[in-house]
This record gives structure tokens, C-alpha cells and sequence, in this order.
């Protein structure tokens, strides 16, 4: 009953939103001998911001090629904004900001050269260019290499100029393949923010080696090996769906003399909610835990009610949810058998 | 054709910024302005015996100065042509800005068109170095204007032609040294062709001459502008940039 209203409700906001921006079915993509992209299926919802993942060969660029209207499809449907992307590619390229592997740079030109030639190729009516222009080197940070010749700039000011060209035109679509490969750690949490900040009008699908990249900023995660298409979820879903249960780190101490290892873990099990405790590490009188709850229980707060009221100090707690990391190479390494992902 | 003008402008602007602009400028001024020196003193020296040994006619400079020379100069616009066109695609396509065009709303056409009369532009600057020296004969003598213009006309839109078929051999390859040098291997065969055609006159050297690129410069050269030829460059020209589209196409499909 219950499911059922649920569904109801989810067709509801299909229908009258009409919110698939993007719309993959059954993209299959071969090259002379090897097929890049098999049968891969997926959509993304107006506003989101889907991370895509994969080992390296795995077909994100291709796939991503074909999203942007340079390559053509070798079998599937693929739809951007409503427009198929073999019938009105002009409608679909319109509507798209992209971000190749390597930024697609003239070295000859300035920074704002580049940007105006960009703005005007990308068809802004010219009043509007300079506006847009000047508003894009602002949001990546550009303003002290506008007039200095791309050739010249170091790796991460010229991946800055090509995200300033993905957005230059504003486009309901941003596709960004590896946008923080070659940044420093605090451009790399600009950028994040530029993403979160564009993510409300745009949809945006960026790939990325860097996990933790996708754990903070995007709501979904697309995980693609080989070719096919092995999960698809929010990145919350994911992890529980492979963990189901939380999992905290403590370290624990004696006030006086030393703790006995035993007892610590033999206290810690009776935790409501524990399921299992690992010994990792007893040294100098510390023991390092790792507790994992049982589905869906969180006890990190009886556990250190547990601690102290046994008279220990407890020097650590956090949290050791499952990375991403660990899904990913769970799904990727294994054959993949079973196609993953709701439907 | 705002999106054309834009290409061509970007071309113009890439040709300009590193010295390839420059240098073959300086490359065919140097070597026109020899010719030049070697046809005027030649031709000095011969009017100056003709005058000696009491020949009363004068010579004319724009038979025996001007359209050697302008032969010359189309003979050594079959060197350019690869260096100026080898680069159009190949560079594009090797260091990944082919995907900004590709990705961007204008059509293949009009990329292709762009960057080919952004090609021909530079080419009549090149060209326009040997309007120096023609100058120079106008000031000192009195050369007939008219076959002059058709003559220039002519290198133009031989190097046009030329030009569109090294786009679409730019097309081909990701390796502008290799799309320049197979430009340059398909200038030198018309080339060699058009020697062949000029001592045999049978069927067979007939053909050739018929799609020889260079032999229907020879019209121009002597100052009569005929249909036929100028119907067969911009011909060329379109067969040209039509297949160079068709290999875009094709190429994006396969690869
Ligand atoms: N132009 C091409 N011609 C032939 N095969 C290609 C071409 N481009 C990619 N491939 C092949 O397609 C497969 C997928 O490549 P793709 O570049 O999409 O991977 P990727 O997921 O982007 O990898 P990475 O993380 O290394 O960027 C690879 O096996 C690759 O060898
Ligand atoms: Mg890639």
C-alpha cells in the first residue's frame, strides 16, 4: 500500500515536470575493433549533478563524446533537452556547455581572445559577449591572466580557461570530463563550489578519478567498467545499499593503569545496536576498535556512553563509512555479471 | 556565413601570430624580387642591343617581363599552398580544439569554408609581396593594366584550388607534417604533369592537360580570361570542399 503511493507519486513528477534532461537508452559506441560503450542506459534529471566513474577505458569520454554530439552513436537513443542527438545536433550542441579531456585551447590566443572567439562560435549575440565574458573569467578566477596568451599559462590556469568555456554561454547542460585534474587543492574546492553553485539551472555530469571528489559534490553516481553500466544511485543509496550499516573507529584509553583488551571489546558488544567489534591495533595502553552496527542503527552515542561510564578515556570516535573507493573497486573488479542500479 | 567569418578571422589571427605568415612573405618576396632582378636586367640588356643593331620596335615589358615572371610566381605558389594549408585541420584535430568545433552550433560546412578562405587570404598576401616589384614596372614603364589583372586572377584561384585540396588532405591526418608533405607531393605531380603535357600532344596528354590544375593557369598568364577555365577552378574548388565535408563526416564516424 504503502510502495504503492510512492510510485504514484514518483509518475506524478515524471509527468508533469518532464524532468529528464538527459536521456541515455541502450547507447551502444564501437570503434574499428573495440566497443567502447556497451548498451548503456541511464538519465539525469534537470538540475542534478551526476558524477560519472570508471577505471581508466572504461568509456566515460566516449560516452561523454556522444552526449556532446561529436561522435555519432553506434546503436541507442540518446537525448539532450528533448533533442536526439543524430536528428538536431545543432539543438542539442546549443544547449551544451563541454569540457574535453584536454581543454580544447588555442595557445596563440589571450585568455579574453579565446573567450570572446568561444562566446561568439557558441552563437552569444555580440552586445552580450563581453558581459558574459567578463562574468566567467570573474567565477573561475581569471582576472590576472585575461590578457596573458594561453600558451603561456601553467596546467591549472588553462584547465580554469576550459571550464570558462564550458559555461561561457550559460547552457542547461554542462558536461565536464576530469574538470579538477591538474588544480590545486584550493582551486579544487572553488571549483566544487562554482559546480554547487551552477548545479541549481544546469545539470551537470562530470567525470572524475578522484572519489571523494564525487562523495562531495555530486547527488548521483554513475559507475561504468568496461563499458557497461554496473551501478546507478545516489551516493548515499550506494553506500548503504553495499554497507546497510554504520561503522565507527574508537580509540579507547585507561584512565588508570591499563585497559584490558578483552573486557573493552566484551563491554563494547553489548552495545544495543553492535553487531561486531575488530581488534585493530593495543598499544601503550590504547586499543584501537572498529565497531559496525547492525542495519540501520546508530550507536555512536551509546558507545561512548559505554566508554566513559566504564571509566576509560575515549580519545577518538568517527565515523568509517565505507568509501566510495571500496564500492567502486567491489563493482568494478568483480565480473560484471548482474547489471546493478535501480531501475 | 557570421560563423564562417569568424573561423576565417581565427585562422588569419593564428597564421599572423607565429612567423609562418611572416616567413613565407619574406620567402616568396626574396624569391620573386630575384626573378624580378634577373628578368629586368635581362631584359634591359636585350632592348639595348635591339636599339644598338638599329631595331626601331620597342620591346614590350608585359611579354617579356611580366609573364615570365607571373609564371614563375604561380610555380612557386605550388610551394606555398602546402605550408599554409597543412595545418588547418591536422593541428585542430592533434591538439583536441577540433572537439570545441565539433561541439559548438555551426556546421562542418561552415568550419571548413572558414578555414579555407582564412588559407586563401594569407595566400593573396603572399602574393600581394610580388605587387612591389610589379609597381615598380608601372612607374618605369608602360605596361598594358589588363593582363596584368587576369594574370594575378589567375595565381589566385590556381592557389584556391590548390589550397581546397590541401584542406581536404588536411582532413585526413592528425599530422600536419604529413598532410604538408602529401599536399606537396600532389603540387609537384601537376607540376611534372603539366612539363609532360608540354612536349606530347597525343589523347592521352590531352586528359591530363584537361585536369591539370596548372595548364589552365596558362590562359590567365597571357592575359586572355576565359570562361572555361575560371568554370573549372571554382569547380575544383567546390568538388574540393565538398569531399573535405563528406571526410569530416566519415571520419567522425569511424573514429
Ligand atoms: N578514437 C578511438 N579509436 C579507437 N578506440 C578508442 C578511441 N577512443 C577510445 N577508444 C577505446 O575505447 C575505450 C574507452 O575509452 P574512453 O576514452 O572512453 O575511456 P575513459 O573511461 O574516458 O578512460 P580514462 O579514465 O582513461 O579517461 C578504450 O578501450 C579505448 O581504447
Ligand atoms: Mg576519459
Amino acid at each position: 500500500m504503502c510502495a504503492d503511493l510512492r510510485l504514484n507519486v514518483d509518475y506524478h513528477v515524471c509527468l508533469v515536470w518532464n524532468i529528464n534532461m538527459i536521456k541515455v537508452e541502450g547507447l551502444t559506441k564501437r570503434y574499428a575493433r573495440t566497443v567502447a560503450v556497451d548498451d548503456i542506459s541511464f538519465e539525469v534529471e534537470k538540475g542534478q549533478i551526476v558524477g560519472f566513474l570508471g577505471p581508466n577505458g572504461a568509456g566515460k569520454t566516449t560516452t561523454m563524446r556522444v552526449l556532446t554530439c561529436f561522435l555519432p552513436p553506434s546503436a541507442g537513443k540518446v537525448t539532450v533537452g528533448g533533442f536526439d542527438v543524430l536528428e538536431s545536433p545543432q539543438e542539442v550542441k546549443k544547449r551544451i556547455g563541454y569540457l574535453p579531456e584536454t581543454p580544447p585551447l588555442y595557445p596563440e590566443m589571450e585568455v579574453i581572445e579565446y573567450l570572446t572567439f568561444v562566446g561568439q562560435i557558441k552563437g552569444i549575440p555580440s552586445a552580450d559577449i563581453k558581459r558574459r565574458a567578463d562574468e566567467v573569467i570573474g567565477r573561475c578566477a581569471l582576472g590576472d591572466v585575461r590578457a596573458k596568451l594561453i600558451g603561456k599559462l601553467s596546467k591549472g590556469f588553462r584547465q580554469r580557461v576550459g571550464i570558462a568555456q564550458a559555461i561561457i554561454h550559460n547552457p542547461d547542460v554542462l558536461i565536464l570530463d576530469e574538470p579538477t585534474s591538474g588544480l590545486d587543492p584550493k582551486q579544487i574546492i572553488e571549483i566544487r563550489e562554482l559546480l554547487k553553485a551552477l548545479s541549481g539551472d544546469h545539470t551537470i555530469i562530470l567525470s572524475t578519478h578522484i572519489l571523494s571528489e564525487v562523495e562531495q559534490s555530486c547527488e548521483r553516481v554513475i559507475i561504468i567498467s568496461q563499458g557497461k553500466l554496473v551501478a546507478q544511485d545516489s551516493v548515499a543509496n550506494l553506500t548503504n545499499r553495499l554497507r546497510g550499516a554504520e561503522a565507527v573507529s574508537l580509540e579507547v584509553e585507561a584512565a588508570d593503569g591499563r585497559p584490558n583488551p578483552t573486557e573493552v571489546q566484551g563491554r563494547l558488544e553489548q552495545v544495543a545496536g553492535v553487531s561486531r567489534v575488530m581488534m585493530k591495533e593495543s598499544k601503550d595502553g590504547r586499543i584501537t576498535l572498529e565497531v559496525e552496527s547492525l542495519q540501520g542503527r546508530h550507536i555512536r552515542a551509546e558507545l561512548a556512553r559505554s566508554v566513559v561510564n566504564s571509566g576509560w578515556n575515549l580519545n577518538e570516535l568517527r565515523a568509517v563509512g565505507l568509501s566510495l573507493e571500496d564500492i567502486f573497486l567491489q563493482l568494478t573488479t568483480a565480473e560484471p555479471k548482474e547489471e546493478g542500479g535501480q531501475k | 556565413m557570421r560563423n564562417i567569418l569568424l573561423i576565417c578571422k581565427k585562422e588569419l589571427k593564428s597564421y599572423f601570430a607565429s612567423p609562418i605568415a611572416y616567413l613565407l612573405m619574406a620567402f616568396f618576396g626574396l624569391i620573386f624580387g630575384f626573378g624580378f632582378f634577373t628578368a629586368t636586367r635581362d631584359f634591359v640588356r636585350f632592348s639595348f642591343q635591339a636599339q644598338m643593331m638599329g631595331q626601331q620596335q620597342p620591346m614590350n615589358v608585359n611579354d617579356q617581363i611580366i609573364r615570365p615572371l607571373l609564371g614563375f610566381a604561380s610555380t612557386i605558389a605550388l610551394f606555398l599552398v602546402p605550408m599554409i594549408s597543412m595545418r588547418l585541420i591536422a593541428e585542430e584535430k592533434r591538439t583536441g580544439t577540433i572537439e570545441l568545433l565539433l561541439t559548438s552550433p555551426i556546421k562542418d560546412i561552415e568550419i571548413i569554408l572558414g578555414k579555407w578562405l582564412g588559407a586563401v587570404t594569407l595566400f593573396v598576401c603572399v602574393l600581394g609581396m610580388s605587387m612591389l616589384n610589379v609597381a615598380m614596372l608601372f612607374a618605369w614603364g608602360k605596361p598594358d593594366l589588363k593582363p596584368v589583372l587576369v594574370a594575378y586572377l589567375g595565381l589566385i584561384l590556381q592557389g584556391a584550388c590548390l589550397l581546397a585540396i590541401g584542406t581536404f588532405i588536411s582532413t585526413t591526418t592528425r599530422n600536419q607534417i604529413v598532410a604538408g608533405g602529401v599536399t606537396f607531393f600532389v603540387c609537384l605531380l601537376l607540376w611534372l604533369l603539366s612539363w609532360f603535357t608540354a612536349f606530347d600532344s597525343g589523347p592521352a596528354s590531352q586528359v591530363v592537360n584537361y585536369i591539370s590544375i596548372v595548364t589552365h593557369f596558362e590562359n590567365f598568364s597571357k592575359g586572355v580570361l576565359s570562361t572555361k577555365d575560371v568554370v573549372f577552378y571554382l569547380s575544383m574548388i567546390f568538388f574540393s570542399l565538398f569531399i573535405t565535408s563528406r571526410a569530416m563526416e566519415s571520419l567522425r564516424w569511424r573514429s
